[in-house]
């Protein structure tokens, strides 16, 4: 394969690095296929970016890095089945290994036609049979490309915990033959809906502030973003999947605004809105037209469109909240679940007054989810009871795990029994 | 092609009156032909009460027999079919349509290895 020998010396590892969170993905998934075996195509491909770090600053990143990647994997893990068959050892995998053709291989970028391997990937990944977390850790594991010890940081688990869950997981895929394919028109509304459900997952604990959920270079809203873009280019026709990358754009474009300088939370009510980052917000209006021209709607794609109509607003009184309850009566027609009723209640108190929210909010069985005893709180304090009000903070606090959250509940419940 | 082992999990206590039993029996003599017509089938059974069965135990103070079952509980393996399927997908098809048929839920797990006969 040529090489181009632009400036060697140039070639840094930060660039290796991004290299390899782009195209690992891609590797392993055209190797699992070729293979029909997770574990062997990581350690290929893990083997293969080792080269990759000793040559590529000596002679150049080649012009398809995924191609050179993907051969070099394939050669070693052929190298070591050799080896294997020479050790009478292993024999199936290694028989398995030396029936793959050269013309099996190609350099994992598809022409017309061919479907993406990455595409077959995610679906295992996010397979029902799996346990939600474990979907979560192998998307970002085999897709994201990474590390065990960065996931298991990042959802606060200790490392050989994590490492047991994903390596369980190859297990299963690999025992009860969960398959390795795009699923069949029928069942892809569902499976795909399992799919955002993981990447919204992904996105959402990224996005929680104060939960440690960073990771060196890379955050998971960062990523999940990452995988999502992906997985649009690959499905380019679903409107859930574009509703969900404009809801979850909206949601990064207010990242700056969600908290202090020293790490206090601020309500979106109270954010300074010429922090937003408008870019994105742009995007996610193009995204949100988009969906709206395709006139499919659904649950993500209506969430980002309330997230628009926040967005549109200069000022939190400028909100046009007749727009958002509407949204959310459609919303709730599609998605009946008590969450949504409370969103839809707390939007109804700006176009209809406290009392007729909290009626609604009262009647909610809801009494474990944090937000409800805020969102009770605050229409308790403008209903002017203060006592009560401050009551349901300290049980929103009581009820989340997030510092910085707890933190500002408390505060409320303080502010209130200081009569302020 | 791999063999899974699908298990009826039954609440315990008297059968459902004979209007509700005998549809479901209906449904699942059609999803035993079913199976059969398909290729699918490799084996099938259904189990008396939990409460007929009994548990022995090989341990250094000798065998000792107690009455079972070996796992205290208000459900029990009732019955099972052993299916053979091209993957999980496929198997998780046949699980389904055996759901439907029995109103009960069921476990698809894979056979690591199975001889018969």
């Amino acid at each position: 394969m040529g090489i181009v020998r632009l400036t060697p010396m140039s070639v840094t590892s930060t660039q290796i690095e991004r290299i390899f969170r782009d195209e690992y993905g891609r590797a392993v998934s055209v190797l699992t296929r070729v293979f029909g075996d997770l574990d062997l195509a990581e350690d290929a491909v893990q083997e293969a970016f080792t080269v990759a770090v000793n040559r590529w600053p000596g002679e150049g990143i080649p012009p398809s890095p995924a191609g050179w990647i993907i051969t070099t994997a394939r050669r070693r893990a052929i190298d070591h089945a050799r080896r294997e068959v020479l050790r009478d050892a292993k024999h199936a995998d290694a028989a398995r290994l030396l029936g793959v053709q050269e013309g099996d291989v190609h350099d994992g970028v598809p022409g017309p036609g061919l479907p993406d391997d990455r595409l077959r990937l995610i679906f295992t990944c996010c397979h029902p049979a799996l346990a939600p977390a474990t979907r979560v850790a192998l998307t970002l594991r085999l897709l994201g490309g990474l590390g065990t010890a960065q996931i298991a940081r990042a959802f606060l688990v200790p490392e050989p915990t994590m490492a047991q869950r994903i390596s369980r997981a190859k297990a299963k895929i690999r025992d009860a033959r969960i398959p390795y394919r795009t699923p069949s028109a029928a069942d892809l509304p569902e499976r795909l809906g399992a799919v955002h459900a993981v990447l919204y997952l992904i996105y959402t604990e990224g996005h929680t502030a104060g939960r440690g959920a960073t990771l060196g270079d890379t955050d998971l809203s960062a990523e999940a973003i990452r995988l999502l873009r992906q997985l649009i280019e690959l499905l380019p026709d679903d409107p859930e999947s574009t509703g969900l990358l404009a809801l979850m754009l909206f949601g990064e474009s207010r990242r700056a605004a969600r908290t202090t300088a020293d790490g206090r939370m601020v309500l979106l009510a109270d954010q300074d809105r010429t922090r937003w980052d408008r870019n994105l917000i742009r995007e996610g209006q193009v995204l949100v037209r988009r969906c709206i021209e395709l006139n499919r709607p659904g649950p993500y794609q209506l969430q980002a469109a309330i997230a628009a109509v926040h967005a549109d607003a200069a000022t939190a009184p400028a909100t046009d909240w007749s727009q958002i309850v509407q949204l959310y009566d459609h919303l709730l027609a599609l998605h009946p679940t008590p969450v949504v009723a409370l969103h839809r209640a707390i939007a109804l108190a700006e176009t209809d007054g406290p009392e007729v929210a909290l009626r609604i909010v009262d009647e909610l069985d809801l009494d474990r989810y944090h937000v409800f005893h805020a969102a009770r709180a605050a229409l308790l304090r403008r209903l002017g009871r203060p006592r009560a009000a401050a009551a349901a903070y300290a049980g929103a606090a009581a009820r989340t795990d997030n510092a910085v959250e707890r933190a500002y509940l408390l505060r409320c419940r303080d502010e209130l029994a200081a009569g302020r | 092609m791999v063999q899974y082992l699908l298990s009826i999990y039954q609440p315990d206590g008297d059968p459902p009156p004979p209007e509700e039993l005998e549809p479901i029996m209906r449904k699942l003599e059609v999803l035993q032909r079913e199976l059969r017509e398909a290729g699918a089938w490799v084996f099938s059974g259904g189990l008396h009460a939990a409460s007929t069965s009994t548990v022995v135990r090989a341990g250094g103070q000798g065998v000792v027999t107690t009455d079972g079952p070996y796992i205290e509980g208000k459900e029990h393996l009732g019955g099972f079919d052993v299916i053979e399927a091209q993957d999980l997908d496929a198997a998780l098809v046949w699980g389904r349509k055996l759901a439907e048929a029995t109103t009960l839920p069921i476990e698809v797990r894979p056979l690591q290895w199975g001889s018969c006969g």
